[in-house]
């Protein structure tokens, strides 16, 4: 069995595949795969050569075959791998001349289509051609399943959780990293690291992209991270140009000299990508002929990830951002029900920009289907930012879906000392991956004092060992309770908080704000409790990254604890700022009015202004007065061409902010009864090209219309259902191809059919006139602002 | 003015109209932030091209039906193919302004349509340079898309030049390409030198375009 003697001796992959094929005859763009059938005896023959040259493992021809990228009209896919890995059996056969024990690999690579939310490919339907072709491969009898030459760890993940559930066969899983050690989507050689070991796949490394030297230094930092074997498979050499084509020329002893050094510095499993061959493999085998394997090293750091980037909760404590929270946030609650989801994304990148590392999710609130916001906040929010999230509910269900899509490893907030919900979390912890917080209470309750609360972190730590899972993925919370009803709730904490970073030896983590809950101006009491619990070994508070309190308490301890190297982060922030804070000093009264602000695109002053307009006037003499004018000066000017489209939005972004002064002032008054007109947009389906349609987005709510988006690529059906569902009047639909038009028409067909008061907008590039007429539109937008117009006609509001 | 500067201008919509302060700082910033977070990359490679009857030609393993670039091509035997991509950040860069700051988004958006044209622009000088030393001429780009040279012609491009794995470029179903800043073309390679500018803008016929160049 390979899995036992992985690790404990060298193995040996072959080279390459393609290269060779295009010297027998294919062609560049050719699907290689077909040569299985085609051309079996020349497949059976390269794998033959490979084992001759001492390889242990062959890869079958199997790279591309998968139903996203293998498209032929003759062949079957489940026939093309049968054969690929009878070929590769036969190779073996034939090649073998010492008696060895060797595998056939079932070789998986991408499918060469990019995943959602920034390609058009689901995470399900790739996970689903996965799976396809890997049972064919099993059942054709390879040995393992390798999955190689990634460069998106969100694909990855599909491919290893295919592979995990479909098939009984090791897992290993190469990337392809830059010389920086990044992928081409982003990622570092830490979170891939952090994502597959999680996954627990069974070994690990890189292979393409670069040639054996280029990788010396990359693997120096993946054996940093990773306890697992690692796999090193360079090309031979970095690909060079001539007459348009490409090749690589590491010669075979030069290339064996530095794959020997790769095996000494710790690489258990190598072999070699494009432009290698049996020659090279051949001379790698002798070269590294009894060369002992050094055993991978168990590491124990705390890692989460995501797909750009990996976060380490060390000594340096981080800050987990709490804003995406229902919990006593009325506005949130209120964005959750009304499904508007920019909101969540607006509150992720603020938190970002304030300095969190990681970012709590919660989508935790009476009647809403958790699962399935869970699921979608959690897709929306890697969309936007590149932060670790920390998936925080207490539904099991709506924790294994968002645990499921989510694209790194994530936190997982969290467990507790009950044996139900240890039950119940440490299964998805052991197949996801993830770094689990562990709440110290149990079926007794919260333990008054510290001991107790450590006795039961040690209970989950023991019973997570269980699993497999070990206490690197556990972060413990000994609870901030609240001062208020227990005078020595502090203490406790404080106490708790030390113990178990000292005896247990975990992270720790921390609800910061809890502490407060009933006192006046809380910001002064939690950051104070906030620096004495860094003090007393808080790994991970949950705070606001908003409030300055809080992040002034953890820029202080930072300097003051070493954390912050030659004061760079404390003097990037407070550098040149006067010493006392003179927050409450007003700002310089201007004599700007809100519509020149408007008019002039000034967000910052279009803010103040209506902050201190709302204290003296009512809404809607602000919205008639001021605003609205504003508006349809610019509007005016954009259609006379004195105004442009950047400085149209300028505008109208400074006229949302005031929007947004005034609705947070007037909200739930009756001063702010505005009739919202609900107009329906979406990019059409095929197309992902939508800054058309946030375009007339925003300039459509700057006109207090109540816009439902449904983003890019939407089904007619969607569409039909959405304007069904909310009795919609108007909807706008944006294409920029030809090719796309045609999901145009289909939706304006089923619309027609369906809901006939309905009325349709188009617009995009490829449109005009005649072609919206020939597609059945009522309306054909050449700009943003005809849109507009047009949307006020249909309402009765000219 | 900088010529990328100029061109992210005429992506805007300003025509012959002078860019105002506010938005020219604004087009800088953005080329600032996209130097940072554009990863340019290239792939090409060459193919012989094989003139077909009527209206067929193929480039190495590819065949087309198109008037077009069959014109575009006339006494090429080869052809060059080429995939160039900023890269997956730019494409978060834009997510994310959308939400933010719509008229950030609108100037990215049109200073990294910039950005890539000029990354062509280089790369092709440079090829041009390379294969005017054996006598070569190169042809403008010609890409997916453009007159009768069907869309769907983009699978076999990508696959030709194994985009996804060497440079990261894929496409949809629909055959757009992702990361949404990129670009696949043809380019022939002829012996005759014609006098072929690198940029098409001023040969098309749409003259009233706000887009066109020095009108």
């Amino acid at each position: 069995m390979i899995k036992d003697r992985l690790g404990k001796e060298l193995l040996f992959f072959d080279g390459g595949m393609g290269t060779l094929l295009q010297e027998r005859g294919l062609k560049p763009g050719e699907l290689p795969e077909i040569w299985n059938i085609e051309h079996t005896e020349e497949v059976f023959d390269i794998h033959r050569q490979y084992f001759e040259a001492g390889s242990d493992i062959v890869l079958a021809n199997t790279f591309g075959a998968n139903a996203l990228k293998f498209h032929s009209d003759e062949y079957e896919l489940e026939d093309i791998v049968t054969a690929a890995v009878v070929s590769a059996k036969e190779g073996a056969n034939f090649g073998v001349h010492d008696g060895r024990e060797v595998y056939v690999a079932m070789d998986v690579g991408p499918t060469g289509k990019l995943l959602k939310p920034m390609g058009d490919l689901s995470f399900e339907e790739a996970y689903e051609a996965f799976a396809e072709t890997m049972r064919y491969g099993e059942e054709a009898g390879a040995d393992l399943i390798h999955i190689e030459t990634m460069s998106d760890t969100y694909e990855v993940k599909a491919a290893v959780l295919a592979a995990k559930e479909h098939t009984k066969l090791p897992v290993f899983v190469t990337l392809i990293f830059d010389e920086k050690g990044k992928l081409l989507t982003g990622g570092d050689i830490p979170g891939v690291i952090a994502m597959l070991e999680g996954l627990r796949v069974d070994a690990l490394g890189m292979n393409c992209g670069l040639g054996p030297e280029q990788m010396l230094p990359l693997l120096e930092e993946v054996l940093k991270y990773t306890s697992l074997p690692v796999i090193v498979k360079p090309n031979a050499g970095l690909p060079k140009q001539k007459d348009g084509v490409t090749y690589y020329d590491v010669e075979p002893e030069s290339f064996a000299k530095t794959m020997k050094r790769i095996a000494e510095l710790g690489a258990c499993v190598i072999g070699g990508c494009c432009g290698t061959t049996p020659e090279h493999i051949r001379a790698m085998t002798a070269a590294c002929k009894g060369l002992a394997v050094k055993e991978p090293e168990k590491k124990d750091r705390t890692v989460v990830s995501s797909y750009g980037r990996a976060v380490e909760i060390g000594d340096m404590p981080v800050i987990i951002g709490e804003r995406i929270n229902p919990t006593g946030k009325k506005k949130l609650k209120q964005a959750l029900k009304d499904h508007d989801m920019d909101y969540l994304l607006k509150e992720a990148i603020m938190q970002q920009e304030k300095g969190a590392h990681i970012l709590d999710v919660n989508a935790g609130l009476p009647d809403l289907d958790e699962r399935a916001v869970l699921e979608e906040a959690v897709k929306e929010i890697q969309s936007v930012t590149s932060l670790p999230l920390q998936i925080d509910t207490v539904n099991g269900e709506a924790m294994e879906a968002a645990m499921r899509i989510y694209n790194g490893k994530p936190m997982i907030n969290s467990v507790n000392g009950k044996q139900e919900s240890m039950e119940q979390v440490f299964p998805l912890v052991q197949k996801y991956g993830g770094v689990v917080v562990g709440l110290t209470l149990d079926e007794d309750g919260i333990p008054e004092t510290a001991e107790g609360r450590l006795r039961i972190a040690e209970k989950i730590i023991a019973e997570a060992a269980k699993y497999g899972i070990d206490k690197r993925d556990i972060v413990i919370d000994v609870l901030a309770m609240t001062i208020s009803s227990d005078a020595d709730g502090a203490k406790t904490t404080l106490e708790a908080l030390r113990l178990v970073r000292e005896r247990c030896g975990v992270r720790t983590v921390l609800g910061v704000s809890n502490i407060s809950f009933g006192l006046p101006c809380r910001p002064v009491v939690n950051s104070h409790f906030y620096t004495m619990a860094l003090q007393n070994g808080l790994s991970a508070g949950i705070i606001n990254p908003a409030s300055e309190d809080m992040m002034r308490a953890y820029d202080s301890f930072c300097a003051l604890m070493g954390y912050d190297e030659n004061f760079e982060r404390y003097i990037g922030k407070y550098g040149g700022r006067p010493a006392e804070n003179k927050a409450s000093a007003a700002p310089e009264p201007s004599e700007m009015t809100l519509a020149s602000a408007i008019e002039k695109g000034l967000k910052e002053e279009a803010h103040q202004i209506t902050a201190r307009l709302a204290a003296e006037m009512e809404p809607l003499e602000i919205i008639n007065q001021e605003l609205v004018p504003a508006l349809d000066r610019v509007g005016k000017g954009f259609e006379q061409g004195t105004v442009f489209l950047p400085q149209l939005l300028m505008s109208a972004e400074a006229a949302k902010n005031a929007f947004a002064v005034i609705k947070e002032r007037f909200m739930g008054t009756d001063a702010l009864t505005e009739r919202r007109d609900k107009v329906i947009l979406a990019t059409v389906k095929g197309d992902i090209h939508d800054i058309g349609k946030n375009i007339v987005k925003v300039l459509l709510e700057n006109y207090s219309f109540e816009v439902i988006d449904l983003g890019k690529d939407v089904e007619p059906e969607t569409v039909l259902q959405k304007a069904v569902g909310e009795n919609v009047k108007l909807v706008g639909l944006s294409a920029l191809m030809t090719t796309t038009v045609a999901s145009m028409e289909e939706t304006i067909k089923l619309l027609r059919k369906q809901k006939p008061d309905c009325l349709v907008m188009v617009g995009g590039a490829v449109l005009n006139q005649e072609y919206a007429d020939r597609i059945g539109a009522d309306f054909y937008g050449k700009d943003a602002m005809q849109s507009v117009y047009y949307a006020q006609k249909v309402f009765g509001r000219e | 003015m900088d010529a990328r500067i100029k061109e992210a201008v005429r992506y805007l919509g300003y025509g012959g109209h002078a860019v105002d302060e506010q938005t020219l700082a604004l087009i800088e910033d953005s080329f600032r932030e996209l130097d940072r977070a554009a990863d340019r990359r290239i792939i090409y490679r060459i193919f012989d091209v094989i003139q077909g009857e009527a209206e067929e030609l193929a480039i190495g393993n590819m065949a087309i039906v198109s008037r077009n670039l069959k014109k575009n091509l006339r006494d090429c035997k080869e052809a060059l193919i080429l995939g160039a991509t900023l890269g997956i950040g730019v494409d978060r860069m834009l997510k994310r302004y959308s939400l933010t700051d719509m008229a950030r988004a609108v100037v990215l958006q049109a200073a990294s349509a910039a950005l890539l044209e000029e990354y062509l622009d280089a790369c092709q000088k440079k090829l041009q340079e390379e294969f005017a030393a054996e006598g070569k001429y190169l042809r403008p780009r010609f890409s997916p898309g453009y007159g009768d040279f069907d869309i769907r012609n983009q699978e076999m491009i990508l696959r030709m030049l194994q985009a996804d794995k060497s440079i990261g470029l894929t496409m949809t179903d629909s055959f757009m390409l992702t990361p949404i800043k990129s670009v696949t073309a043809v380019m022939g390679i002829s012996r005759k030198k014609e006098n072929c500018p690198i940029q098409g803008c001023e040969n098309c016929r749409k003259k009233d375009c706000i887009y066109r160049r020095n009108t």
